[in-house]
């Protein structure tokens, strides 16, 4: 465990901001472990850019980086995102 | 979905900052005018964002402390003396000053009378003041739900909302402290880090499938959550807040 770590209720403004919709309680589904969890209970760690951990095996789901006026999102860590 | 994307933008706007009131050595509450407030959820943050004179910019995200009320919000902050936003906040900002802001953001750590009981609450420190806005509306609502606090501070100074808590206390709203580093003489309350046991004590029966909100520093949350699992609650009934030293 890791004391700098957050969860996805601390991005919910920047996840709104890429989606343009509320994401917390959108449920993510890990691609490396099947895993599902809703965003806003996934890890959070942030550093240059803003990394989502999936909260079972620790696999990355998502990393956004925001750059000037782009912002730029990896999604390859999941294998889905549903809202509903 | 046009719709709902379009309304799902966010925009910075002002706030006028109309009262700050301490309520611990380290903590204070900003009653905020925010002029176009849509409404909120008790649970839900603002994102504030402050601009130096170099057009630096550093944003933070808070939890909302005050039950809905047209366009009045509350924001109880902690002092974080290494932190980027919130001595500033704490020390330098007055009545009459103005705020950005964009909000309120989130739906995940959410309640609302609506939801029923029963309720349990468990707090660390600030991790109360996301809480502290669930007691308010269901105050407001004149929900008789029953909803429980535990409340982990460091000392009865550093207890916040302690007088608060205390009138609001009773017909169906339980409150317990625990105290982990000093305690007044005479206290005969909690006086240990939250653990399975206090939890068991205090929460709702796990067959009562009680919802349950956990708010705090990182390792206090995770060690909460898993004396939780490890009763029996049910780990979807479990929603979780995280904070860091990285939050200030």
């Amino acid at each position: 465990m890791d004391a700098l770590m957050l969860d996805g209720n601390a991005v919910a403004g920047l996840l709104q901001e890429v989606f343009g919709a509320e994401m917390t309680t959108a449920i993510g589904t890990c691609a490396a472990c099947g895993s599902s969890a809703a965003v806003g209970a996934v890890h959070v760690f942030r550093a240059a850019g803003v990394v989502l951990r999936c909260p079972y095996c620790g696999s990355v789901l998502s990393k956004i980086v925001e750059r000037q006026t782009q912002t730029c999102v990896d999604l390859r860590g999941l294998r889905a995102l549903d809202r509903t | 979905m046009e719709g709902a994307a379009l309304l799902g933008r966010l925009t910075w706007q002002l706030a006028d900052v109309i009262e700050i009131v301490p309520e611990t050595a380290h903590v204070k509450t900003l009653a905020l005018d925010v002029p176009d407030w849509a409404g909120h959820r008790t649970g839900q943050h603002v994102d504030v964002r402050l601009t130096a004179e170099d057009g630096y910019q550093v944003e933070r995200s808070y939890s909302i402390a005050s039950a809905p009320s047209g366009s009045r919000v509350d924001l109880t902050v902690e002092r974080l003396d290494d932190g980027e936003v919130s001595p500033y906040l704490t020390d330098e900002l007055h009545s009459g000053d103005q705020l950005e802001l964009r909000g309120p953001v989130g739906g995940y750590f959410v309640w609302e009378p609506s939801l029923k009981g029963p309720v349990l609450l468990v707090g660390g420190g600030s991790g109360v003041v996301p809480l502290m806005a669930m007691i308010r509306e269901r105050a407001a609502a004149g929900s008789d739900v029953d909803m429980r606090l535990l409340l982990s501070s460091r000392s009865w100074e550093e207890i916040i909302y302690r007088d608060e808590l205390e009138r609001l206390s009773g017909d169906g709203l339980r409150v317990v402290h625990t105290l982990t580093r000093s305690r007044p003489d005479g206290w005969t309350g909690f006086a240990r880090r939250v653990d399975a046991e206090m939890l068991a004590e205090v929460g709702p029966a796990v067959e009562d499938r009680p919802h349950v909100y956990v708010c705090g520093p990182t390792p206090f949350v995770e060690a909460v959550a898993n004396a939780l699992v490890g009763l029996g609650h049910q780990p979807h009934e479990i929603k979780t807040e995280r904070f860091g030293p990285t939050g200030g």
